[in-house]
């Protein structure tokens, strides 16, 4: 079998069309799936990307060399014809698909197969080759139905409230945040947000979405106004100064790791909702099974344990991959950093 | 266009379950309360609740599995996964990568298991399931599977593992003995030192009643039932700040078990620390039983020692896990007890009264027995604070860990407070070492590499000696984690080998010779002291300054 995409120590390389996609060094020409920090680099000559993904490079990295591509519109590149199509992950979240000489190679990137309401609907797309991340790859990670979680955050908020503590709610401020910020919007007046959360919120916001607005939090904001609010902020606020304005306060930390028990109580959270913008281990299996791929590259995450699986169940033959993809932690930090110089 | 882009399904508000919910279900929310908790007035809160609203029957269970008597396995773990196994047709290595990612077995069984739908679930209490464990132990294994296996289907994900959880192991979820009891003294009408008394010792769950355990008129008939122990922090300042020497009473911290000698109803009993019933493994006392006078309770320390003087704790480590205790071990490891207060004395309790009237009395008993099953624990005299720190520097040489310093004029008090016991332990030894493997924790460290293996230098080997756990923040082990993670060599099942590059200086107490270990000797209380970041591995300690230790220090 020939290899249409070569994993190279740059990042994921189509010889053939001569462009990267996700390369985590600099490159002339970059695809990239999405806006988060681990997949979206600085220092690329050329960048194709989904036009909502745009936006958010615009706002992350600043002007650049962007060229737009919408869902199901194809563009040759060398020969290889090459489309996007809906991850589910966050906005403007995409899987690359590449076609050339009768092989088709589809990159997911990251995407999530249950549909937020947000990030469009992931749709599984025929490949011979697919190559997937496995961020929760192991079965213990199941999710449970969104509007089933959004009602936990509900009832957690409005206990919150009747206790007379600030609810502080924690998500990454590009995906989680705007999912979390949609499904709570009625539940006080007036929702906080962190600087990180609130720059990327009122730019999409200005950018037409229409998505929950947000108070920023500012040193000036009175401690007072706070009281028995909600403040969604992003994970690396945890246990900064920044947090004493809210007390009395409870943490509620939206992330599939909450499935484990010891990621919560490590983290000292009150409360851990289990939400993820990935695919969970059945997503993950199924959307293998639906691509038809014989064969399938496993990125990020649990990829030893998932591509095992696939191949002792004759799912499809599997290979894992060393990609610099998954750092969340990173993101958090730079977040945090951001934060602090105003972006 | 953007806006019909939009389109969350607004969540449907669920009626709060919280008021309805009892049995296993209300334990299990518990069990999540308390090990989300930090804060120890919110465990006592969760506790009170808890307290206030379960059937009587279920308040003795807890108040017996958070003080250690949890019914023996009904099921051994390896059963359970073999039927977690036809359950969910996973094969066993996933299943042990799932394990090692989530660190507790319990939680994994409960995690894999396919979920059980809302209207198949059946709730029943938690005094319902432990008496069944207890009659089924010895039934045959099909009787069990059915039971294991159709408990599993009436549950929800929290059911199931605090179910599982009782039968695997212990919860470890911060929640001492005081909060109990602190909880406790909020529902019923006793003083705190009633209760710690009368839930220790030897109760079973099984067959006592709430009642019987904690109403006011319950009157003690067990005979072996300990006191709770007074336990002293750790002396961070200097003596000085305690004030004039003469008020205090110095005496050797001795490295062996904390125990108490009970001699009530003409039989005799052996307490540990941990609240284990010890009489039978320490044959040395049992002479005892005819030399004390009745209705006595001593505090002091179980030690092997011999004509008096203390040995390493690592020879009474040879026998503290056997069943028998035989010749050789009597011969080899014998054990004294070390007495150092007097808590009862003719059936009256003398905690209330002061260190200097327990200690003469103590004296009065003891001191004529000239037996070696039993000895005073000396006082040490000194005049000045300086003085003290002086006879300090030699407490190594003594087998000691330092000094205890107790107030003459204080009461014995329950558990662990500060103020008039004071342990002032000597500097620990330490040792610079690189780390070579990584396991990922269990509990609040699940999925995070925090269990290390540490080797020092012998010519250009890596030789490892220890392993260590604690001792870094927070912070430093996801710093430790991410390295790891980029740094691993080789994977071994859970273990990782990882490029030799950080350096740690291991701190402990006392070292010993071994035959477990490759470097042939075995460290007490090893712990990360420093991250040496300034250090690279070229300078650390090699095996040889290993084994000089181990002539100085392990004899």
């Amino acid at each position: 079998m020939s290899n249409l995409i070569s994993f190279t120590d740059k990042g994921l390389y189509c010889v053939q069309g001569n462009f990267y996609i996700d390369p985590w060094k600099p490159v002339d020409k970059a695809i990239i799936t999405h806006g988060h920090a681990d997949h979206a680099y600085l220092g690329h000559r050329n960048y194709l990307c989904h036009p909502y993904t745009k936006t958010i490079l615009q706002l992350r990295l600043g002007d650049n060399n962007y060229q737009t591509l919408e869902w199901n519109e194809i563009i040759n590149l060398n020969g290889v014809k090459v489309s996007l199509h809906p991850a589910g992950h966050i906005i403007g979240s995409s899987q690359v698909r590449l076609e050339y000489n009768h092989e088709v190679w589809v990159v997911s990137g990251d995407y999530k197969v249950e549909d937020d309401g947000i990030s469009g609907q992931f749709e599984p797309l025929k490949c011979t080759t697919f190559i997937t991340e496995s961020t929760f790859g192991l079965p213990i990670f199941k999710w449970k139905p969104q509007e089933e979680i959004y009602s936990n955050i509900i009832n957690w908020i409005s206990k919150n409230k009747e206790n007379g503590k600030t609810s502080v709610l924690l998500a990454y401020s590009l995906g989680k945040a705007q999912r979390v910020l949609q499904a709570i919007k009625e539940t006080t007046q007036t929702i906080f947000a962190h600087g990180a959360v609130f720059n990327l919120q009122s730019m999409l916001i200005d950018d037409g979405w229409n998505l929950t607005p947000v108070e920023r939090i500012t040193p000036e904001t009175p401690a007072e106004l706070l009281k028995g609010t909600v403040v969604v902020a992003p994970p690396g606020a945890d246990g900064t100064p920044w947090m004493k304005k809210f007390n009395p306060y409870s943490v509620g930390v939206c992330s599939g790791w909450m499935q484990v028990r010891g990621n919560a109580r490590r983290r000292n959270v009150d409360a851990g909702f289990v939400l993820s913008d990935h695919a969970d281990w059945n997503g993950l299996i199924q959307t293998v099974k639906e691509t038809g791929a014989e064969r399938i590259f496993v990125t990020h995450g649990f990829q030893s344990a998932f591509s095992r699986y696939c191949n002792e169940q004759n799912i499809a033959i599997a290979a894992e991959v060393k990609t610099q993809y998954g750092n969340e932690d990173e993101e958090a930090v730079q977040e945090n950093v951001k934060q602090e110089s105003g972006i | 266009m953007k806006e019909e882009k939009v389109h969350i399904n607004h969540p449907v508000l669920l009626t709060e379950k919280h008021d309805s919910i009892s049995g296993l279900a209300l334990f299990a929310q518990l069990v999540t309360e308390l090990s989300s908790s930090t804060k120890t007035n919110d465990k006592l809160q969760s506790l009170v609740d808890y307290f206030a609203t379960a059937p009587d029957a279920d308040k003795v269970w807890v108040i017996a599995i958070f003080s250690g008597r949890r019914p023996r396995r009904a099921v051994n773990s390896r059963l359970m996964r073999e039927w977690c196994a036809e359950i969910t047709n996973y094969p066993s290595w996933l299943f042990d990568e799932c394990y090692h990612s989530v660190g507790d077995l319990a939680e994994t069984l409960a995690l894999l298991l396919p979920e059980t739908k809302e209207q198949d679930q059946i709730n029943k209490s938690l005094s319902y399931y432990l008496e069944t464990f207890i009659s089924i132990e010895k039934q045959d294994e099909a009787i069990r599977k059915k039971f294991i296996v159709d408990s599993w289907n009436q549950m929800n994900r929290d059911e199931r593992f605090v179910f599982n959880k009782l039968i695997t192991g212990s919860f470890r979820i911060g929640v001492s003995q005081k909060t109990i009891v602190n909880a406790l003294a909020k529902i019923v009408d006793l003083s705190s030192s009633v209760i710690a008394h009368r839930i220790s010792g030897n109760w079973d769950p099984s067959t006592t009643s709430f009642n019987d355990l904690l109403s006011e008129s319950a009157s003690i008939t067990d005979f072996s039932k300990p006191y709770p122990f007074y336990l002293a922090y750790a002396l961070e300042e200097e003596p000085q700040n305690l004030g004039d020497p003469k008020g205090w009473q110095a005496e050797w911290k001795w490295d062996g078990i904390r125990g108490q000698l009970i001699k009530r109803n003409n039989e005799l009993f052996v307490w540990s620390r941990g609240e284990e019933l010890m009489t039978d493994k320490f044959p040395e006392y049992f002479i005892l039983k005819d030399l004390l006078p009745d209705g006595v309770v001593i505090d002091g320390e179980i030690i092997p020692a011999v004509n008096g003087k203390p040995l390493p704790f690592s020879v009474l480590q040879t026998r503290i896990g056997r069943k028998n205790i035989g010749k050789k071990q009597l011969q080899e490891a014998p054990i004294a007890f070390f007495a150092y207060d007097l808590l009862e004395f003719h059936q009256q309790d003398f905690r209330e009264k002061s260190l200097t009237v327990r200690r003469n009395k103590l004296e009065e008993i003891v001191q004529p027995l000239k037996n070696n099953a039993i000895q005073i624990s000396q006082i040490i005299n000194f005049n000045t604070w300086d003085e003290l720190k002086e006879i300090r520097k030699g407490a190594r040489e003594m087998n000691s860990e330092g000094i205890m310093l107790k107030r003459k004029d204080s009461n014995y008090k329950v558990g662990r407070k500060r103020g008039d016991w004071w342990k002032w332990k000597i500097d620990p030894l330490t040792i610079d070492c690189v780390m070579v493997y990584a396991q990922k924790g269990s509990g609040r460290r699940s999925n995070l590499y925090t269990d290390y293996t540490f080797a020092v230098k012998d010519g250009d080997n890596l030789v490892t000696f220890t392993k260590a756990y604690s001792g870094l923040t927070d912070k430093e082990f996801a710093q430790i984690d991410n390295f790891v993670k980029r740094n691993s060599l080789e994977k071994f099942g859970p273990v990782r080998t990882v490029k030799p590059e950080l350096v740690f200086e291991i701190a402990f107490e006392g070292i010993a010779a071994s035959n477990r270990h490759k470097s042939g000797v075995a460290l007490r209380f090893p712990r990360m002291s420093r991250w040496r970041k300034d250090k690279s591995v070229d300078e650390i300690n090699t095996l040889d300054d290993l084994k000089q230790m181990l002539n100085t220090y392990g004899k």
